[in-house]
């Protein structure tokens, strides 16, 4: 059975370090935050100038000071503290960032990402994931694994524009968890009752299979 | 001569056709609306340059020049989701939009103020933001060179200021504000409280007063939440 986006999430959480400084993306990666154990002891940065980044507020606590980056209000656990953009992005070009979770468009077989513009449709901007992807210590794609029409995401070559090019670490799909490595894509874990022939077909690149493939849970 | 200001519209009065303008704010969290909504009500003066990151909403801040097409061109790391004026105005073309890393947007920015020529960084080699662009490799990693950003006029929102103009930000409205107060060669602050000199403890202070040229208090200190998200 296909993964949920929430089981996506819950498998990602577990990909983090302990004591890990995080910058999660919109869509899937922002679930992430529910499956963070205290033990992890994860701080999750904003790009728009947070670390430390709490839950939504309850309401009566929204302040209009206190955003994230998708501009939603949000609350800052103690310990935490604020900085403008400048000192953000030292933190993520600079190295700083252990890991940034993002969603994506396609991801090519030696890790290029696309994730941030359709050619034709209204441009959004690229925000802070160009910098993320060259800045952070591992990048991490949390996504379906085929498009509405079934498309495959994992292609050979992106066909979108980049967001970075060699970037990507880990995917993380409904389907199955695949690691980027030089030789190539590595199938590593398949999503409980998922066949590895369900996901070889709909991978647009070659994939070898981990001798020790298991079950993402 | 003193740095504040009676009222948004004095201090936005000579603010000339064709300015280029810097203005805070991470969507409309931080960002100098009064100061834009007097500039958005002078007859006569448009075609701005502006350097902001912020959307906008109808009726708030930048958007309010969006609706009066005050705006001939934008650069920017993210366009929408925002006002109906701004995305309206891109997609027939009416404006000139440059995409940018919000990284090196704000390094641009530093560097504009701080009077650096320009640096490489990273951020998209490989990708259409290196269209153009010199490039290096630095350490194996391939660089481009990007040039600083520096504008006629800043408008800045801030917390607090003292009558010397040094400022200081609450939480999450600080994000571009600090950088491109000292960017320009007018930076134009409103902030909701402006306090007696020696109100505010050095070590404090979060912009320094050289780098404010006018000060004024809000004359509507509404902040509206763009997007309200709570939890049960």
């Amino acid at each position: 059975m296909s993964l949920t986006r929430e089981q996506i999430a819950e498998r990602a959480a577990s990909e983090l370090p302990n004591g890990g400084y995080v910058n999660l993306g919109l869509g899937i990666p922002t679930l992430v935050s529910n499956y963070l154990k205290d033990s992890q002891n994860i701080t999750i940065h904003s790009e728009n100038g947070i670390l430390n980044l709490g839950p939504s507020p309850l309401s009566g606590e929204e302040d209009p000071d206190l955003i994230n980056a998708s501009k939603e209000t949000v609350t800052i656990q103690k310990g935490g503290s604020f900085f403008d953009s400048s000192l953000s992005f030292s933190m993520v070009r600079g190295g700083h960032i252990d890991v940034t979770i993002l969603g994506a468009m396609e991801v090519a077989e030696n890790g290029d990402l696309a994730n941030w513009a359709v050619p034709g449709k209204m441009i959004s901007g690229m925000g802070g994931a160009m910098d993320l992807v060259v800045g952070a210590k591992k990048v991490i794609v949390t996504m379906e694994h085929v498009t509405k029409r079934g498309a495959p995401k994992i292609l050979k070559n992106c066909t979108l524009p980049l967001t970075g090019k060699s970037v990507v670490n880990l995917i993380l799909t409904d389907l199955a968890l695949i690691t980027v490595e030089k030789e190539g894509l590595v199938l590593r874990e398949l999503a409980p009752g998922v066949d590895k022939n369900e996901v070889i077909e709909k991978t647009g690149a070659t994939l070898t299979i981990d001798s020790n493939i298991k079950e993402m849970f | 001569m003193s740095k504040t200001f009676d009222s948004s519209a004095s201090a936005v009065a000579d603010i000339h056709d064709g300015a280029s303008i810097l203005i805070g704010g991470f969507g409309i969290c931080g960002m100098a609306h009064n100061l834009c909504s007097a500039l958005s009500k002078r007859e006569n003066v448009g075609n701005f340059h502006l350097i902001s990151n912020a959307g906008g909403m109808d009726n708030y801040g930048v958007g309010l020049l969006f609706e009066k097409k005050k705006v001939s061109s934008i650069i920017a790391s993210r366009v929408g989701p925002a006002c109906k004026a701004y995305e309206d105005q891109v997609m027939q073309e009416e404006i000139k939009i440059e995409i940018c890393p919000q990284g090196t947007f704000s390094e641009r920015i530093r560097a504009g103020g701080s009077g650096i020529g320009g640096f490489f960084t990273p951020t998209g080699a490989g990708t259409v933001v290196a269209e153009n662009k010199e490039s290096r490799v630095i350490d194996g990693v391939e660089h481009i060179f990007e040039n600083p950003i520096k504008a006629d006029f800043s408008l800045i929102r801030a917390w607090k200021a003292d009558h010397n103009g040094n400022l200081l930000y609450r939480q999450s409205a600080r994000n571009f504000n600090p950088i491109m107060a000292t960017a320009s060669n007018t930076t134009i602050v409103e902030v909701e409280e402006i306090l007696p000199v020696g109100s505010l403890d050095p070590d404090e202070v979060h912009t320094p007063g050289i780098f404010v040229d006018r000060i004024v208090k809000v004359e509507d200190p509404t902040k509206p939440i763009e997007i309200l998200k709570i939890r049960k």
